[in-house]
């Protein structure tokens, strides 16, 4: 049974290293700045998703578990508001998104293909 | 008062939670905090429904456990969408209306875009989002206004799987 | 287990850390130090694992709170540093 618990937290805790990593490499990688919102989003959500439910494994039940839940529910509330404040805080500071269809109907955005 | 007693009570389980002591000197410094903030947010009269939405409690049960579902399942689409070339990336803007009613459903709604990796809600403009999708695959996942509906449905403190079908949301395409 | 976890999260960090060298926008900036900080949050808990001082995770939420209120912060002191001051007549000026 421990072997089992182990396993899993083993394979929870990998696998979020590689989601952080693909995030990481989407935060060098993508083209502009509102698609690389998606490459760190990907870190906020699944990567530290994974890594502190494969810690919870570990720990078992906990208050350290009861720690870590909580630290997740902080990310995941948190993590919407700041993408969403740095997005406006874009758009409103003038930078316009690289997207395929150019027409946009924001009234402030340059219309203006990049 | 019924906020003020949930909120009590969060309070007082965070409190227990990050000091794990149960003392009795702590757990009367803890009393007296919490009695300090429930005051401080009573003058500054923030608890209400839209601080504490503990209407939403039943119903966020069954809605949990599917936004992180689908949370998971574009986390997969996008990570594919970055180790493959930049072929597969088709970043778009789209308008996409909401038919919550109440501040508190849209603002969980705009959360729940925006929370998916591979959309982002760039403004909110009464009942319409502008959303910033990656892949054609979030786009898509995101036309199909199952969301919309399941967050219209938790407004209403329904089921999700219960919910009768509403028409389908009008998201355009711009 | 612990130590593979912590690699990957120290290269992601330095992705992020070239990132926000690079640029080009400042929003870029803000964004990758967004996630450096989420980056420390799990760097930090994993740490204390590791160490056997599950104390750490306190260290880990005070810093997932900072980082949340330093981002907020940043990204308003960037929209209004292009915007007007406000005027005289107290005049609150846009938010």
């Amino acid at each position: 049974m421990d072997l089992l618990i182990d396993i899993i937290s083993w394979v929870c805790i990998i696998s979020g290293g590689l989601f952080c990593l693909i995030g990481g490499l989407g935060l060098i990688r993508l083209p502009d700045m509102y698609a690389r919102m998606h490459g760190a989003s990907l870190i906020d959500t699944m990567g530290i998703g994974l890594i502190l439910t494969g810690l919870m494994f570990q720990a078992g039940f906990t208050l350290v578990t009861a720690k870590l839940l909580l630290i997740l529910a902080f990310v995941f509330f948190t993590s919407p508001t700041t993408t969403h404040a740095l997005a406006r805080a874009g758009l409103n500071g003038g930078l316009v998104p690289e997207v395929e269809n150019d027409e946009l109907s924001e009234p402030g955005a340059d219309p203006s293909k990049t | 008062m019924l906020h003020v007693v949930s909120l009590a009570v969060v309070l007082s389980g965070i409190w227990w939670l990050l000091s794990g002591y149960a003392v009795l000197f702590i757990l009367g410094l803890g009393a007296g905090s919490i009695l300090l903030v429930l005051f401080i947010c009573h003058r500054m009269d923030t608890i209400d429904h839209e601080t504490h939405p503990i209407h939403l409690a039943p119903a966020i049960v069954t809605y949990y456990p599917w936004l992180i579902w689908e949370i998971v399942l574009a986390n997969w689409d996008v990570a594919k969408a970055i180790v493959k070339n930049d072929s597969s990336l088709r970043p778009r803007l789209m308008q996409v209306k909401s038919t919550q009613k109440s501040e508190v459903g849209r603002v969980t709604y705009a959360n729940s875009i925006t929370l998916t990796p591979g959309t982002v809600t760039l403004n909110a403009d009464g009942d319409s989002f502008l959303v910033h999708s990656l892949t054609q695959g979030s786009k898509e996942g995101l036309e199909t206004g199952e969301m919309d509906r399941r967050v219209s449905a938790l407004e209403l403190g329904k089921d999700g799987h219960r919910a009768t079908s509403q028409p389908a949301a009008g998201e355009t395409d711009i | 287990m612990f130590i593979a976890a912590a690699a990957a999260v120290l290269v992601t960090m330095a992705l992020a850390l070239f990132r926000a060298l690079k640029g080009p926008s400042v929003y870029d900036r803000i964004l990758a130090i967004n996630a450096f900080g989420t980056l420390t949050v799990v760097l930090i808990s994993v740490h204390g694992f590791m160490a056997g001082r599950p104390e750490f995770l306190d260290l880990a939420l005070v810093y997932a709170l900072i980082n949340f209120i330093g981002t907020i912060a940043v990204t308003r002191f960037v929209t209004y540093a292009q915007m007007e001051n406000p005027t005289d007549d107290n005049e609150p000026g846009e938010i």
